[in-house]
């Protein structure tokens, strides 16, 4: 058989990100006294290689920057926006790489883009808080960027296994980075359950994978698929069987009913650095697996787990709106607030009515973004309200913030109002655009629960606007940053308000990228 | 010619400048932060006129419209354009906050900034929903001006103020998310439209017409508020600072009314009617039950809270008797009960202001050291119990007058309130201003400052002059509620 050589292009990012991960290794190894200087500036620059690459690899970005300030007045370019999008992320088909294994498309740049921005974001915001509990290490570092390139893994996997090894390069460093601070107890609990039970979910979803291989001999996903279409061809009760642990796999990943155990406790034990970073970038992997392997791979069972999404969802909503409300600690509070999200994404995703479905998809990709942007800010402002010895972790530590400093209390008002879903913020258009999906899909009893729920989790949010605006402050420290700190979480806000204004922006993008991915 | 976007300006003035006002958010620059809100206030005031000037009255279509594409994916567009229904709303409530403005003066010490800030952007919101013309855009403001409400009574309220705030919070909450699936629900069935236009002459069967009409009730009816989901009320009132107050009652209750004229009545015209017994049953007890309620208050605000359910009973009364005096009737009691009761919490805030206290057993003989505020106030309190002459009068009378032609003993029962409104207020009135004078603390106070005196001066010209002569009001109504009437009674079966 002939050797022929693969497209490296498509594979461009994940070679680069890998590529400097390396080089860091090597380097900081060398270099002790400064390792961690240099782990910091590298891992920013892999990731800013890796966003660029993937916008310039994928398409003629030339005529991107060309459209947007060249030919187009503003108000033109506001409203065609998803048009533009479409002219810029290019062709409609996927580009395969090393047979199937691998593949880029439309909803892999963005999320791509997306991770790499989040993930260099988080790292801003973090640095000062690991500064002072002496955790910047470079090893922190390089876990970061081999757990991002993991996600870009698992963005661009083509095939079963591309998907596993992706997952793994993600799991296996974020145990470590739960477990960064190893003096803590807390965080070597955290990270001990994380490990016991991620390995378990990994073990569910390579049997699951092994079912759907044994019955259609085949790893890549659209081989999969199109061996599905006919149903003589495939031992389906085989396929099922393996369809049910792959579910369960990536609802582990995703953090939902029943397999959320990890969320509460892996979130609270974390250094809130590393909780930010598992309850951002890493739940946009775990969107991207859902996609490939359910719309893409395995879409012929739609009608199996469209169903198990949906109870999966419904009980994700219903258990994470109603145990967030006793909760006194905030990131468990995000946590359970964080699994009432993921159902809501997964209700999105589950309302497909038709191969490629743009409403429910664009609606699931809309919340995910959506979702990663607002939980970034709320993460960066605890990051912010904490100090050497205090974590600002408690829902009390944030008592009358607004006597402290208004600015911050307004805007940390506007991310908990936007993931309560109350407009002019983003979190109500994602919630619309969700429940809009729900209705058409004839799912309205589960649009009413939806709704009824997201009224029980307006109230916990509103207790967090409540201890802020209405309450006395207990200590009144003056909240301290650096300049480029306070810019980007502001920035980071604003958007989640400017997007509220102008959802359309962000909108006509996921329209677009659906329609041309899946 | 192109004229001026007025309703845009009459929705973003008020916000961008609340703001910009809150960029003097330190204490230290409280007199900024005054002297921006009254500029800004006034500026958001002035540029609401043309609306009245330029109005054609002749007309029930839509006018000073707007329309540009806003999301696209949902055939959303940021839809403006008011009618004769909604028009004196936005002039109304454009001015009720130049009147919180200046009553919160030396009021308001701590936080000024927000708070200024917080009416400022609630009145710009306020002025969207009366002014939307798409459900997605009206539904984004009727939400978001719930936060400000929230804010302004949870940091400035009374000492129970926590609880209230979040009780008006959720309730009004809960009810406009099921109008939330409505929409949903109504921009499926128009083929991908939220135009409120579109809505109007969307047919729709009994069924779907029921449902939608509850869904949209359990919005509107909380806020209108009518019994039984009136009890958050009260409770804000109580705790919320003064111009929390005046806007809730002044503005925020119209919301409910309005909606139930913009929404449920003409995108369900049957079954409004099928329920219109129902309603008119609800609205009864409101002006009954409630108005025996008022009178054994022994907390002013509360007392007039109370009244506030029992005249907007009238209202909404006004409405599902579906004849142009009740109507008409309804509206003109909408924008007098505007007048009347925020003139009643401005008063109490002047007592409160030098009392610090709302309950009427700590008052006696106040017109023996505040004279001038005494005429003030017993002026507001005959409003308020509809004496001909103020404006309390001509839409009490006109809904009496529809509810008769209706049916003479619905005519009958909603007359009680004449006797009941006056029972209570002038009770009320009786016992905190007349007789000798209470204690030493009501011997101490002061009377109205010059400040004081101009707002309550102005809302007396307002409230005598709607009383003596509302034709400027009811006259730019007529069209929109004959042609809305004509569209009832057709229905959509």
């Amino acid at each position: 058989m002939e050797f022929q050589i693969p497209n490296f292009s498509p594979a461009a990012p994940e070679l680069a990100v890998a590529a400097i991960g390396l080089l860091m290794l090597l380097l900081v190894s060398f270099a002790r006294r400064c390792a961690s200087q240099i782990a910091w500036y590298l891992t920013h620059l892999a990731l800013f290689v890796g966003a660029v690459l993937t916008i310039l690899v994928s398409r003629d970005f030339a005529a991107l920057v060309g459209k947007l300030f060249v030919q187009l007045p503003f108000g033109e370019f506001l409203r065609n926006f998803g048009q533009i999008a479409l002219a810029y992320l290019g062709s409609s088909e996927m580009n395969f790489t090393f047979g199937q294994m691998y593949l880029a498309d439309p909803l892999g740049d963005l999320l791509k883009v997306m991770v790499c921005a989040a993930v260099s974001v988080g790292l801003l915001y973090g640095r000062r808080y690991l500064q002072d509990r002496k955790l910047e290490s470079s090893e922190y570092y390089l876990l970061i960027l081999f757990a991002t390139l993991g996600i870009m893994v698992l963005i661009s996997a083509g095939s079963l296994l591309t998907i596993y090894i992706g997952l793994e390069l993600l799991s296996l460093s974020s145990y470590a980075l739960v477990a960064i601070n190893r003096d803590s107890v807390r965080a070597t609990e955290a990270a001990m359950k994380y490990f016991v039970l991620g390995a378990l979910a990994s073990g569910l979803l390579l049997y699951g994978m092994s079912m759907v291989y044994g019955a259609t001999q085949s790893l890549g996903l659209v081989d999969i698929a199109r061996s599905l279409v006919d149903p003589q061809a495939a031992n389906r009760t085989v396929l099922l069987f393996g369809l049910v642990f792959v579910v369960a796999g990536v609802s582990f990943k995703l953090g939902v009913v029943p397999f959320h155990m990890w969320i509460p406790d892996v979130y609270e034990g974390s250094p809130t650095a590393v909780t930010l970073f598992i309850a951002s970038a890493s739940k946009l992997a775990a969107f991207a697996m859902v996609c490939r392997l359910l719309a893409l791979g395995m879409w012929d069972l739609v009608d199996h787990w469209k169903l198990m999404l949906l109870i999966v969802a419904i009980a994700s909503i219903i258990l994470g709106n109603l145990t967030a409300i006793v909760q006194t600690n905030l990131k468990r509070m995000l946590a359970y607030s964080g699994i009432s999200h993921m159902g809501f994404l997964l209700l999105g995703f589950a309302s497909t009515t038709q191969h490629g479905s743009t409403n429910a998809y664009a609606s699931a990709l809309f919340y995910a973004l959506t979702y990663v942007l607002s939980t970034l800010a709320a993460f960066g402002i605890i990051l912010l309200m904490s100090r050497a010895g205090l974590e600002a972790e408690n829902i009390d530590d944030f008592k009358g913030l607004n006597k402290r400093s208004s600015w911050w209390a307004g805007l940390m008002a506007v991310v908990m109002l936007s993931m309560a879903g109350l407009p002019i913020f983003v979190g109500f258009f994602a919630k619309f655009f969700v429940l809009q999906a729900v209705w058409s899909a004839g799912y309205s009893a589960l649009a009413v629960l939806a709704v009824l729920m997201s009224l029980v989790g307006a109230f916990y949010y509103l207790r967090i606007v409540k201890v802020m605006f209405f309450d006395e402050p207990a200590d009144m420290a003056p909240i301290e940053a650096c300049r480029g700190v306070r810019v980007l979480l502001s920035a980071n806000v604003l958007a989640v308000a400017v997007l509220g204004i102008f959802p359309s922006l962000l909108m006509q993008v996921c329209v677009v990228v659906v329609q041309s991915s899946l | 010619m192109t004229s001026l976007p007025y309703l845009s300006l009459s929705i973003w003035i008020p916000i961008l400048g609340g703001l910009f006002t809150l960029c003097a958010h330190s204490d230290r620059n409280a007199p900024i932060a005054r002297f921006m809100g009254l500029f800004f206030s006034l500026a958001g005031f002035l540029i609401t006129l043309p609306l009245y000037s330029q109005f054609d009255a002749s007309s029930s279509t839509m006018q000073f419209v707007e329309r540009t594409s806003w999301i696209r994916y949902f055939n959303a567009h940021y839809s403006l354009g008011v009618d004769g229904i909604s028009m004196p709303f936005v002039i109304l409530n454009s001015f009720v906050t130049v009147i919180v403005v200046l009553a919160c003066w030396e009021v308001i010490q701590e936080k000024v900034a927000q708070y200024i800030a917080a009416f400022l952007i609630m009145s710009g919101l306020m002025n969207g929903i009366f002014a939307a013309q798409d459900g997605l855009l009206f539904y984004v403001f009727f939400e978001a001006s719930l936060i400000p409400l929230y804010l302004a009574i949870g940091i400035w309220g009374g000492p129970n103020r926590v609880y209230a705030a979040i009780k008006f919070f959720l309730y009004t909450l809960a009810g406009s998310l099921l109008m939330l699936l409505a929409f949903i629900y109504l921009f499926q069935q128009s083929q991908g439209s939220f135009d409120l236009a579109d809505w109007h002459v969307l047919k729709l069967d009994m069924r779907a017409q029921t449902w939608i009409f509850w869904a949209f009730l359990a919005s509107f009816a909380v806020k209108v508020p009518m019994w039984p989901v009136h009890t958050w009320l009260p409770d804000a009132h109580v705790e919320a600072p003064t111009g929390g107050s005046v806007v809730l009652a002044a503005i925020a209750l119209k919301l409910g009314a309005y909606g139930l004229l913009r929404f449920s009545l003409p995108i369900v015209p049957n079954a409004s009617q099928a329920m219109a017994p129902i309603m008119i049953a609800l609205s009864l007890i409101a002006v009954i039950y409630i108005g025996f309620v008022a009178i054994v208050q022994t907390d002013m605000k509360k007392l007039v809270a109370y009244s506030s359910i029992s005249h907007m009973g009238f209202v909404t009364l006004g409405f599902f008797i579906f004849n142009p005096w009740g109507m008409e009737g309804a509206l003109v009691q909408m924008v007098s009960h505007g007048f009347v009761s925020a003139a009643m919490f401005l008063c109490i805030g002047v007592l409160y202001d030098r009392m610090h206290s709302r309950q009427i057993a700590d008052y006696g003989g106040v017109v023996n050291v505040m004279p001038k505020f005494a005429a003030f106030f017993m002026l507001f309190s005959m409003a308020n119990a509809g004496l001909p002459a103020t404006s309390g009068f001509i839409g009490e009378f006109w809904v009496i007058l529809g509810a008769i032609k209706f049916n003479f003993w619905v005519g009958f029962a909603a007359a009680t309130t004449l006797i009941l409104g006056a029972a209570y207020t002038l009770w009320m009135y009786k016992r905190v201003i007349f007789g000798a004078v209470a204690n030493a603390r009501v011997a101490a106070l002061t009377d109205i400052n010059s400040r004081e005196g101009v707002f309550l001066a102005v809302l007396a010209v307002c409230v005598l002059a709607m009383g003596l002569y509302p034709f400027p009001i009811t006259e730019v109504m007529h069209a929109s509620v004959a042609d809305l009437l004509k569209h009832v009674a057709t229905g959509k079966l």
